[in-house]
């Protein structure tokens, strides 16, 4: 199987250009091809959700899409969620709702957060649908009421920053 | 002067998870890896006539079968006349025993290019007959040769000779059969090592995803003939494990053989296929119980004949006879029971083998217990609670009729806060009915045996008997800390628990305290983490060293502050004479004069500052009760958990954001046991659950909030008072579940999982 295609794309700002196989994953390419193992692999079949990236703003799950299919687009990672040493409100929420214990599932659940809460634009949340928003993905360690509540909480907080 | 021991201290862990800077088996790749593939059995049972590598060798860097790599296996020993022992070979040879086992290896510069190659492997197979189903396994062919009845092991563990006449004679006998699924642990992250030989150590090192790195360690070391001192296993971040990767996989075994013949680093991660159908499984059970009750509800006797479905080999190092024997022995659990009878049986089918599954049995005698408290009380038209209250240990220590030596608990109290905590919750059943649907609530109490120690270990006479860990507690000369541990968190966040246990001792901050552990070559031999063992061995061990480092520092500053040793006190990062505002002495300056000028202090206090100490209690005693209030749609047969609560006594809590989130992940697990998971397989032995689309983890719309309320006993026999408590959310919430079903449908079903179709069956005759 050498079927190379050259592709570019942007993860977090910077630029990548790069030969992958057709039927390469794009969360192989992140991670084994460009180094962004922050990104986990849970299932490879599109169900748990631990791959989940932003490309062009939008989540999806990276094990379900080819690199190729991420040639042009700007990708968003766990990587860079954090603002150089300072953590996003949303990881800090994480940490002080304890959302988190293998850590394993929570890059996917910080991406798919990251999404909704940019789509919400800071309209208040409620919690039944987060509930349903992060039922997307799968926690096998916290029972997801940490996950919820931290998300909630920076609902909460962004509305109320934006007034 | 305690002070972070019970305080919510935010995690160490989070800040590298969060920005995605974990370090898990698969992120590491270092120049040159190999990456291999097994070629697996599509046959439960099948005789190998031939293997062909040609074709895959030919794409591949190598391709190996058992025979390649010497036959090598894996054999886990009880040592009693009642088991036997099975060879469980790395690669199957001339025989596989279950869908999935492994036959070959390839290795490729890239897993896509391995997978292809193990494609191209020729396998001749010659099927047999498989062996499925538990009831029936006694009747079908040998799953091993020399097996009679499938019987691996077989154990009458109590036989009280007055039982038959308590049968006989009793106002009340409830007889019985319960049934709980094949599951699967399913962690995030699969089981995944990666092996390279260093040739300046002259040793493997292998780094895998398991909760027991020693145990890999001698795992390899005895299938390879190799000396323990030549591997070296580290655990990096572990993404899960709840007990499937506190054994030792064949395909760890393999990838450190591979690395050692091909002196390159060999990577393996499992893929979720893999890991629902070639991992260690748990739980599945089947449970025939007699129950004598007094006219007063009192337990008066019991016996159970309980067989467990081992599968097609015992796993490395704890063999097959965890959950009969575990079944068998603490069956009784949080009630007097006086007269007791248990045989347990682990049975070989042709399925994956088992491990310790978070819970091991307590899910399922936890269960047994409750329902068999329900029906007594439905016979007895008493309240459930009540025949509940009857039972319950409340003196202790009890001395139980299963050999066991209770520590002190708060059972009874337990039960009533957690009845006190749901008294609106009949309100809320009227309210969901005023709806349209059926609710009910149910009710279950336990009490969890943790950190079992050698003392309780040996009476089950493994070869291998774990208990004990020790810790090693050293400073450095700017005062901070680093610990060592042979436990090996995987999530549980022992870098903050254990850095609150030795900062109280020695009157530092946790921030100063660095704990390192998963890794041979730097922790004393230790057991790793399993069976809620951690915090009390491992965490015990650590506060133990840390408090003979605490002396040290105490007889130092007697010395510089020229008062008696005993008035001396550590807090706040110095030792501060009783008293006497103003004397003290900073731990980072005595730290300093210990390590750089030495020749300042007495002979006593020189070298000092580290010690190494161990733990290995004979076990502690958790209790819960669980309530779980479900709603039932009569249309789809579809059950709700709409409120959930937990009153539970781990005795000292060191962290609660720590301990709750045990507890919520437990119940959710414990939830999911009940309503939705079971690995499924049709008579010939096929798996029909290998992806996650038909095997049903629940998401967060399915686990309800969790209440969760502490009550605090301190154990005696641990160091900090503090008592496992890793495993009771999977424990209770089962049987809590079961029994709000019942309530909800006035139904009688004494099995998990409730599948809606039998919900519906159920309900249908009902509405
Ligand atoms: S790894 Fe992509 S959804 Fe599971
Ligand atoms: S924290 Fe372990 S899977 Fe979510």
């Amino acid at each position: 199987m050498t079927d190379m295609q050259l592709i570019s794309l942007t993860v977090n700002g910077d630029e990548h250009t790069l030969a992958v196989e057709s039927r390469r994953t794009l969360v192989d390419v992140l991670r084994h091809d460009l180094g962004y193992t922050g990104t986990h692999v849970g299932c490879e079949h599109g169900i748990c959700g631990a791959c989940t990236v932003l490309l062009d703003g939008q989540p999806v799950r990276a094990c379900l899409i080819f690199g190729v299919q991420a040639d042009g687009c700007e990708v968003r990672t766990v990587e860079g969620l954090a603002d150089g040493d300072e953590l996003s409100d949303l990881q800090q929420a994480f940490s002080r709702c304890h959302a988190l214990q293998c850590g394993f599932c929570t890059p996917g659940f910080l991406m798919l957060a990251e999404a909704y809460l940019a789509e919400k634009d800071g309209r208040p949340a409620d919690e039944a649908e987060v509930r349903e928003v992060v039922a997307a993905n799968l926690c096998r360690c916290t029972g997801y009421q940490g996950i919820v509540e931290a998300v909630c909480s920076v609902a909460a907080d962004r509305a109320k920053a934006s007034g | 002067m305690t002070r972070w021991i019970g305080a919510k201290v935010p995690r160490k862990e989070d800040g590298r998870m969060l920005r995605g800077r974990g370090r898990f088996v698969d992120d590491m790749r270092p120049p040159g890896t190999l990456h291999a593939a097994f070629v697996r059995s599509p046959h439960a049972s099948a005789t190998i006539t031939s293997i062909d590598l040609e074709e895959a060798a030919k794409t591949a860097v190598g391709a190996f079968t058992s025979a390649d790599l010497g036959d090598p296996f894996l054999l886990a020993v009880l040592e009693r006349d009642e088991f036997t022992p099975t060879r469980m070979p790395l690669l199957a040879g001339d025989r596989v025993r279950h869908v999935a086992e492994p036959v070959a290896v390839v290795v490729a510069d890239d897993p896509y290019a391995a997978e292809d190659a193990a494609e191209l492997v020729v396998v001749d197979w010659d099927p047999r007959a498989a062996v499925t189903d538990l009831r029936s396994a006694a009747d079908g062919p040998a799953v091993h040769s020399g097996l009679t009845d499938n019987c691996v092991v077989d154990l009458v563990m109590f036989d009280d000779e007055r039982l038959d006449e308590i049968l006989a004679t009793a106002p009340v006998v409830v007889e019985a059969e319960f049934d709980s699924g094949r599951v699967a642990a399913l962690p995030m992250e699969g089981r995944a090592c990666l092996a390279e030989w260093d040739d300046r150590d002259e040793q493997v090192v292998v780094h895998v995803s398991t909760q027991v790195p020693h145990q890999v360690r001698s795992g390899i070391a005895q299938a390879l003939g190799l000396p323990e001192r030549t591997i070296r296993v580290i655990a990096p971040d572990v993404g899960g494990g709840f007990g499937l990767k506190c054994v030792v996989g064949r395909e760890e075994v393999v990838v450190a053989a591979l690395a050692l013949r091909l002196r390159r680093p060999v990577k393996w991660i499992e893929d979720r296929q893999e890991n629902l159908t070639a991992a260690f499984h748990g739980h599945e059970q089947h449970y025939a119980v007699k129950a004598a009750f007094a006219a007063d509800g009192r337990i008066l006797g019991l016996a159970a004949d309980i067989r467990c479905d081992i599968g097609a080999y015992s796993a490395y190092p704890f063999t097959c006879a965890v959950e009969p024997l575990m079944a068998a022995t603490e069956l009784p659990g949080a009630y007097k029971v006086p007269a007791y009878r248990a045989r347990g049986r682990g049975v070989a089918t042709n399925k994956p083998p088992t491990a310790p599954y978070r819970g091991v049995s307590r899910p399922q005698i936890v269960l047994v217990m409750e329902r068999l408290m329900e029906k007594a009380a439905a016979v007895l038209r008493m309240d459930a609670l009540d025949v509940r209250r009857r039972n319950l240990i409340d003196k202790f220590p009890y001395a139980g009729v299963n050999a066991i030596s209770y520590d002190e608990g708060s059972y009874r109290e337990s039960l009533d806060l957690a009845e006190k905590k749901t008294s609106d919750w009949p309100a809320e059943c009227d309210r969901l009915r005023s709806r349209g649907l059926l609710a009910g609530i149910g009710f279950s109490c336990f009490s969890e045996r943790t950190a079992y120690g050698t003392p309780t270990m040996s009476q089950r006479r493994m070869r291998m008997t774990p208990g004990y860990d020790t810790a090693h507690v050293r400073m450095d000369p700017t005062g901070e800390v680093v610990v060592t541990t042979g436990t090996c968190g995987h999530g549980q966040g022992h870098e903050t628990t254990f850095a609150q246990i030795v900062a109280d001792q020695l009157g530092i901050d946790p921030g100063q305290v660095r704990l390192r552990q998963g890794d041979t070559d730097l922790t004393s031999y230790g057991w790793g983490t399993f069976g809620s063992r951690s915090i009390v061995i491992g965490g015990g061990a650590a506060g133990k060293a840390a408090g003979v480092v605490a002396s040290q520092l105490r007889r130092i500053a007697a010395f510089l502050l020229e008062v008696s040793e005993t008035d001396v006190e550590l807090s706040e990062g110095a030792a501060r004479v009783r008293g006497v505002p103003g004397a003290e002495v900073s731990v980072a300056e005595m730290a300093r004069l210990v390590h750089f000028q030495a020749h300042q202090l007495p002979d006593d206090c020189r070298y000092a500052l580290e010690a190494r100490q161990s733990a290995d209690p004979p076990g502690t005693f958790s209790n819960a009760t669980h309530a779980a209030l479900v709603s039932i749609d009569p249309g789809t047969g579809g059950v709700r958990v709409e409120r959930y609560v937990v009153v539970e006594d781990c005795g000292v809590v060191i962290n609660p954001l720590v301990v709750d989130g045990q507890v919520r992940g437990g119940v959710a697990q414990g939830i999911a046991a009940a309503l939705y998971e079971q690995l499924v397989y049709d008579a010939d032995g096929q798996p029909a659950t290998a992806s996650l689309m038909d095997y049903l983890a629940p998401t967060a719309a399915e686990i309800p909030p969790i209440q969760i309320f502490h009550l605090e006993t301190p154990s005696q026999h641990s160091e900090t008072g503090a008592k496992g408590m890793g495993e009771g959310g999977t424990i209770g919430a089962p049987a809590a579940v079961l029994n709000a079903i019942n309530d909800a449908l006035g139904s009688d079903f004494d099995h998990i999982p409730v599948l809606p179709h039998q919900v519906l069956a159920s309900s249908g005759g009902n509405r």
